[in-house]
């Protein structure tokens, strides 16, 4: 596989959200707004490259048996640098994500691509593989959130576009789930056209 | 009293899916059948049990004496991917029939972020021992209820003609969605 | 590299080792910024909430612990004479769980101004409490505990509600209320200590 192509996939034929049908609790749980979800797709991008990277480095020196629990520690090593991260440096971001950010180390997604890619391709390729996961869950959350905040709210990313008032349900729990069964309904349909 | 109100809060005003979406990977794909829904179920409320002890003795004890809160996750993750390791290992020899009938969703335990979701929680709010244990218990309870429901609603709907793009996990997060909304009118049951 | 458990725990125990390494650098390194972060938004709130004032007003922090949580009364002077309090207040009932606001009163126990400090209600509704999305927390201003009633119309109070978020309009006056109280009571023991002279 090619090197744009292992990026590109991410994006579409292997999205985390609506193909892979991974991370659901982060994705729920933080697209109350935009910018929230946008927010929580970087921060798990980045905990995904680079326990990708860190994977495909000690993959020749771990062990098979405890490969699980080893990956476990480096990807929560890096969640917990994201986390102080945020903490110090975007304390609204980080108060608005709340319990999700240390939860970025049990999203299926990370554990999934360190077992099925990192463990066995090279750095770069790893990398690129993180990247490319990384960004089409960052995509997917950031649309849900866009849809669900202007349906909500009538705003985007903050900025008032309707008169103002919504739908309240899409802000709330039930809304999520409704949202999201619809995205990829209608993410089926349009790549059902494309194949 | 004071239980009564965590009881009912993490069973049914903060149900850990249906409100606080927790859980949701293998309530989705576990729900399918009534009786997975109940032995996942099961092995949840008993993970989550003992995670929240051993969790709650290892933050007050080792974490916070030593300063090192910020290992929080770390240390975390790691009881709860031990703590399933030795479930799998005592059921293979207790019990070897259910071993087989939860198979692969024993070892995904590890990643339900409802486990680690409620470790972090009962330390936020600084539940007590006997606080913490009730709340997971409660909350596992919770998670087995929305599992289980969900689970019947889903064997009713394969029977149903569902159009192709809204097949399996779509129309299944839009009916999780009504659920969450009637789940919705226990908000306010307790402060 | 094999299985045996000398490798699986060597392994191990150097990658957990490293990794705490690693994590407490960067601990470390954000500690600062963590906790400046932390008090940016109460400085500020002070600042927002109160009349001008000259003094080092973090050295006249002091805590009460009320209602099952704790309410943070600072003293702001000018010129030594004392012009208000901030008092950072907290309510337990919102919709989302724990409110943080910070009311500014003047001495004779007018409300200033309040700004929310802490909250997670529902964006586009519970939200609103927040000073930039509305005027909900503009009536307070100006208004005196003595003479307005601190509970909202439905309750018979002189408060006007946020529309569709009635449950977040009653913890933000819960917390109002519980300042005005913590405020009374400072300032009936400044009193009693007056009185003894």
């Amino acid at each position: 596989m090619g090197k744009f192509q292992i990026f590109t996939k991410g994006l579409i034929k292997e999205n985390p959200t609506f193909v892979l049908l991974l991370g659901m609790c982060p994705t729920l749980g933080t697209t109350t707004s935009a910018i929230n979800g946008l927010g929580m797709g970087v921060a798990t991008m980045f905990v995904l490259i680079m326990s990708n990277v860190a994977i495909s480095l000690i993959k020749n020196v771990v062990p098979d048996k405890v490969r699980i629990p080893a990956f476990i520690v480096v990807i929560a090593a890096f969640v917990t640098v994201v986390q102080l991260c945020m903490e110090a440096y975007t304390p609204d971001l980080y108060n608005a994500l709340g319990v999700f950010i240390p939860l970025i180390v049990v999203n299926c997604i990370i554990l999934g691509r360190a077992e099925a890619f990192a463990s066995r391709n090279s750095v770069l390729d790893s990398a690129l593989d993180g990247a490319g996961i990384g960004l089409g869950f960052t995509l997917s959350l950031t649309l849900l959130g866009v849809v669900r905040e202007f349906l909500g709210s009538g705003a985007v990313f903050g900025i008032q576009l309707t008169g103002g008032g919504g739908i309240l349900i899409f802000i709330l729990a039930p809304g999520a789930f409704i949202a999201l069964g619809y995205l990829i309904a209608i993410f089926n349909k349009l790549t059902a056209k494309l194949r | 009293m004071e239980y009564f109100v965590i009881i009912i809060g993490a069973i049914f005003v903060n149900n850990i899916v249906l409100a606080q979406f927790l859980g949701i990977c293998p309530f989705l794909g576990v729900s399918n059948k009534i009786d997975t829904s109940l032995g996942m179920g099961a092995g949840v409320t008993f993970v989550m049990t003992i995670t929240s002890i051993v969790v709650y003795l290892l933050q007050y004890y080792v974490l916070v004496p030593l300063g090192i809160e910020y290992m929080q996750t770390i240390v975390f993750i790691l009881v709860i991917a031990t703590l399933v390791q030795m479930v799998e290992i005592v059921l293979r020899k207790v019990s070897p029939s259910l071993y087989q009938a939860l198979g692969i969703f024993l070892p995904l335990i590890t990643t339900n972020c409802a486990v680690l979701g409620v470790a972090i929680i009962l330390v936020q709010k600084e539940f007590n021992l006997a606080q913490s244990v009730v709340f997971s218990v409660a909350t596992a309870v919770g998670f087995a209820l929305a599992l289980v429901l969900f689970a019947g609603l889903r064997e009713r709907l394969e029977l149903e003609d569902t159009p192709k793009a809204m097949r399996g996990v779509p129309i299944a997060l839009v009916m999780a969605g009504i659920l969450a909304m009637a789940f919705m009118g226990f908000s306010g049951l307790v402060r | 590299m094999e299985s045996t458990l000398k490798n699986m725990v060597l392994t191990l125990f150097i990658i957990t080792f490293v990794s705490a390494t690693a994590v407490g650098f960067v601990y470390q390194v954000t500690k600062g910024p963590i906790a400046e972060a932390k008090s940016a938004k109460i400085t500020a709130a002070i600042a927002l909430v109160l009349p001008e004032f000259d003094n080092d007003i973090g050295q006249t922090r002091h805590i009460e612990n009320i209602d099952g949580g704790q309410v943070i009364v600072y003293t702001a002077t000018n010129n030594g004479k004392v012009v208000g309090y901030a008092v950072e207040t907290f309510t337990n009932k919102g919709f989302r769980g724990e409110i943080r606001l910070m009311v500014g009163f003047l001495p004779d126990g007018t409300i200033n101004k309040v700004e929310t400090v802490y909250h997670s209600e529902t964006p586009g509704f519970g939200d609103k409490i927040e000073r930039g999305r509305s005027d909900f927390s503009v009536q307070f201003e100006g208004q005196n505990p003595s003479d307005f009633k601190l509970a909202i119309t439905k309750d018979g109070g002189d408060v006007d509600a946020i529309t569709a978020s009635t449950i977040t309009s009653r913890a933000f006056v819960d917390a109002v209320e519980r300042a005005c109280r913590v405020f009374q009571s400072i300032k009936t023991a400044e009193g009693n200590k007056l009185k003894r002279f």
